[in-house]
């Protein structure tokens, strides 16, 4: 009787320890894909296919460079209050996007790139503010970014800008919408698995302004969250709010490590 | 940009007689298909480049009819042989007929 309850108590363990070591083995599978990107930073273009990078690279074949090109012109094309190229030079645009979203202390608000824009046009310019996400501003938008092409990014988080990245990393780690999902979930702890026919990626900005092929052209940072937003049946929010400003820096802080691709070529 | 869509070329600007030269144009174009809907159900009328024309010095030397399903800003590439230094003529004409064009010289020595 002692000897079955021993025997028992050994066939007992040895089956446990069997099981918490196939929980242990199943937790490092899963770890080489949940790990957080933070580490190790992949830009969108790794979770893309062969074709899809081949167009990425070949420039010719890319057609986010229709815009660039566009937008190299309008660069310089005097408009009635000047040019962009009457104060600064095209190479001196170079690395200005990696900079970008930043407090800026006059407008006392956080800017990104495209802001930076607008506030150039209104307050120098005397012009209208550009329409969100019309041609001509993604022209100039992604003509500004391309320029800092394979440049790291590089912004640094100010006392001004503390609050802003806060308010940016709640939203990443708050859940949403009908399907009830926060961006950590899928960007943190899911990359590299599939959804439906796609490979979940780190959800990274470094490619953006880019050519999605979803859209059939040329989209901004912004445009891509109202998507992801929407994806998950959610409230989006407007391009340019407070809300994505926040988030966008969020964001590029979380890529640092990973040069700018402007213009990428998405799905 | 509408009116005047972008447009890239990439012509070699020299060619030995004889030498085969990859040409490869795009233009910005929305190919809008018109099966598809907005999103409030309505039909999204039809938008398509029909012809494209390459010719060198009034002479047509390659040309193309697009449908519906070529995707937006379509790419095209082709090859030709140099044999004379001439004017290299691109020209687009969408389904109501406007015309869009852009040239390149290529000199053959």
């Amino acid at each position: 009787m002692c000897q079955q309850l021993i025997l028992g108590l050994i066939l007992a363990l040895a089956s446990f320890w069997s099981f918490a070591d196939a929980l242990k083995n199943d937790e490092t599978v899963k770890m080489q894909v949940t790990q957080p990107p933070i580490d190790n930073p992949l830009s969108g273009y790794h979770f893309l296919t062969p074709q899809t990078q081949a167009m990425q690279d070949d420039e010719f074949a890319n057609p986010g460079y229709l815009w660039v090109t566009a937008g190299a012109e309008a660069f310089s094309e005097d408009i009635g209050a000047g040019s962009c190229a009457s104060c600064h030079s095209a190479e001196a645009m170079t690395g200005v996007a990696t900079r970008y979203p930043r407090y800026d202390q006059r407008a006392q608000t956080l800017v990104n790139l495209e802001g930076r824009i607008n506030l150039c046009r209104v307050t120098h310019q005397q012009l209208p503010r550009f329409a969100d996400e019309s041609q001509a501003f993604l022209a100039l938008s992604s003509f500004v970014t391309s320029r800092s092409q394979d440049m790291a990014t590089n912004i640094s988080i100010t006392e001004d800008a503390e609050p802003w990245f806060e308010r940016g990393k709640d939203y990443f780690f708050e859940r949403r919408g009908q399907l009830n999902l926060a961006c950590y979930q899928c960007h943190d702890e899911s990359w590299g698995k599939m959804l439906r026919g796609d490979r979940l990626s780190q959800g990274q900005p470094n490619g953006f302004p880019a050519y999605r092929l979803e859209w059939q052209g040329l989209g901004s940072l912004h445009r891509r969250l109202q998507d992801c937003e929407s994806g998950v049946r959610a409230q989006t929010q407007d391009i340019g709010s407070e809300a994505y400003l926040a988030l966008e820096l969020y964001l590029v802080w979380r890529s640092r490590g990973l040069v700018l691709e402007s213009p990428g070529v998405r799905r | 940009m509408n009116d005047q869509p972008t447009i890239r070329l990439s012509v070699p600007e020299r060619a030995a007689p004889g030498e085969v030269v990859e040409i490869k144009v795009m233009i910005q174009h929305a190919m809008e298909s018109g099966y598809r809907r907005g999103a409030f159900g309505e039909r999204i009328p039809r938008d398509i480049i029909k012809h494209f024309r390459c010719s060198l010095q009034g002479e047509t030397i390659f040309k193309a009819e697009f449908h519906p399903g070529v995707a937006a800003n379509p790419l095209l590439s082709f090859h030709m042989r140099a044999e004379q230094s001439g004017t290299l003529d691109f020209e687009w004409v969408d389904q109501s007929g406007q015309r869009w064009s852009k040239q390149a010289r290529l000199v053959v020595e």
